[in-house]
């Protein structure tokens, strides 16, 4: 494969699968090694459109690299990941890179927003690298800011914001570019049960309200049952037997 | 519990009789053992024996002739004392998972106890997603997503131990199940 070839389509118009159908995300056999150390040894999941999945599993079991394999972070040593009919994990970086940008959005455990900039100008940023002018971005941002409950917060700096919010306005960023996915890195893990059941609560209603569909990275049962279905990974497998399928 | 202490608590607001009260306990407690009227009567009864409650008016609608109780000095500050206690942690619940583990073992093999707890474990979650759904929903009563909260709490527990059991079980007889292409 020409990894700077646009990314190719699997299911030309007018296939036998129509859309809905089809999944909207999908790794067949995905291998990723870090040096010498497997951290996936052939994993085939699939999500839905509109599906909220929750990947599960114990610490260095491998959920956190699938979740970046199927966001095109990582380009895995074997297997496909397949968004749309695409395959994204032959394609090149600038290409994955637009595809992040056009409908992936990430939210990592620690918000990870800009400290020197307010919420809305962050939340506003995905929106301005991809050539949105600043008055329509920060408007967008707001808009979202206000989904997310933390409009009030516009004006302010992540450091003069509590943790829950600080987590709602990463996700209100993750969501501007209306993506087709979110990938959620355990998204509740720095904060306390109530801000934890806040940030979920306003992701899962956000991602019913837009049919976004969810990935969930998350050791916490209780995360996990925001979901519509749990994948368990364990020693870089899917641990069929654990989730219920397999039994 | 206490059914004579959430029956002063149900009172506290004001007067009631045993049907009202019946009724009010079974749409707060959700998930609760339904009361027996013969347990509200015959706690009322009590309760009025002790004077922690009176009889002030019979009410004669349709129906049964009800007497409607409210709550004395002596009640509230019974019930106010009651509030304030702890209530000793249990340090044995009953476990009828590790029971039922057991006896596969038992009766059994490793398999056969790790396709039990598979089994609990998706069925312990799936729970948890409904009351999930209860308690994110904004239009649930607050006393329904406390017990919601609380159902989840303990199916969180009970999901780490299942964990851990079959972490035990699998890493002494066999290991992990080989993956298949599509899991959908």
């Amino acid at each position: 494969m020409n990894r700077h070839a646009p990314i190719p389509s699997l299911h030309p118009a007018g296939g036998a699968t129509s859309d809905a159908d089809r999944p909207v995300l999908s790794a067949r056999s995905i291998v990723y090694s870090y040096g010498n150390t497997p951290a996936l040894r052939g994993v085939s999941v699939q999500v839905g459109a509109g599906e909220i999945v929750a990947i599960t599993g114990p610490s260095g079991s491998g959920k956190s690299t699938l979740m970046l394999c199927l966001a095109g972070v990582l380009q895995p040593d074997a297997g496909d990941v397949e968004f749309r009919g695409r395959l994204v994990s032959d394609a090149s970086e600038s290409e994955r890179s637009a595809l992040r940008r056009s409908d992936f959005g990430i939210l990592f455990q620690f918000g990870q927003l800009v400290p020197e900039l307010t919420a809305a100008e962050n939340v506003a940023l995905p929106l301005l690298l991809s050539g949105v002018k600043r008055k329509a971005a920060i408007t967008a941002a707001t808009t979202w800011l206000d989904r997310f409950g933390v409009a009030d917060h516009a004006a302010s700096r992540p450091t003069e914001m509590s943790g829950g919010q600080v987590q709602r306005a990463a996700a209100a960023r993750a969501m501007v570019t209306e993506p087709s996915v979110l990938f959620a890195d355990e998204p509740t893990g720095a904060l306390d049960a109530l801000a934890g059941e806040q940030v979920m609560s306003q992701i899962v209603r956000v991602a019913r309200e837009s049919a976004t569909s969810v990935v969930i990275i998350t050791h916490d049962a209780t995360v996990a049952a925001y979901g519509d279905r749990e994948v368990v990974v364990r020693d870089g497998m899917i641990d069929h037997a654990r989730d219920g399928i397999g039994s | 519990m206490s059914t004579g202490h959430v029956l002063m608590g149900l009172l506290a607001a004001g007067g009631r009789h045993g049907y009202d009260l019946k009724k009010a306990h079974d749409e707060r407690f959700v998930g609760a053992r339904p009361l027996a009227f013969g347990q509200v009567y015959a706690t009322l009864e009590r309760l009025q024996k002790k004077g922690f409650i009176e009889a002030v008016e019979i009410e004669r609608v349709d129906g049964p002739d009800r007497t409607v109780y409210r709550l004395t000095d002596a009640g509230r500050a019974d019930l106010a004392a009651w509030v304030g206690d702890v209530e000793p942690p249990a340090p044995f619940v009953a476990n009828p998972f590790a029971t039922k583990a057991t006896i596969a073992l038992l009766v059994g093999d490793a398999d056969l106890a790790s396709r039990y707890l598979r089994k609990q474990r998706a069925a312990h979650l799936d729970r948890m997603r409904e009351y999930t759904r209860v308690k994110t929903d904004p239009s649930t009563p607050m006393s329904e997503v406390l017990a919601a909260d609380y159902a989840i709490a303990h199916l969180d527990a009970d999901l780490r131990w299942l964990e851990t059991a079959l972490d035990r079980i699998t890493a002494l007889h066999h290991p992990l199940t080989t993956e298949s292409d599509d899991i959908s």
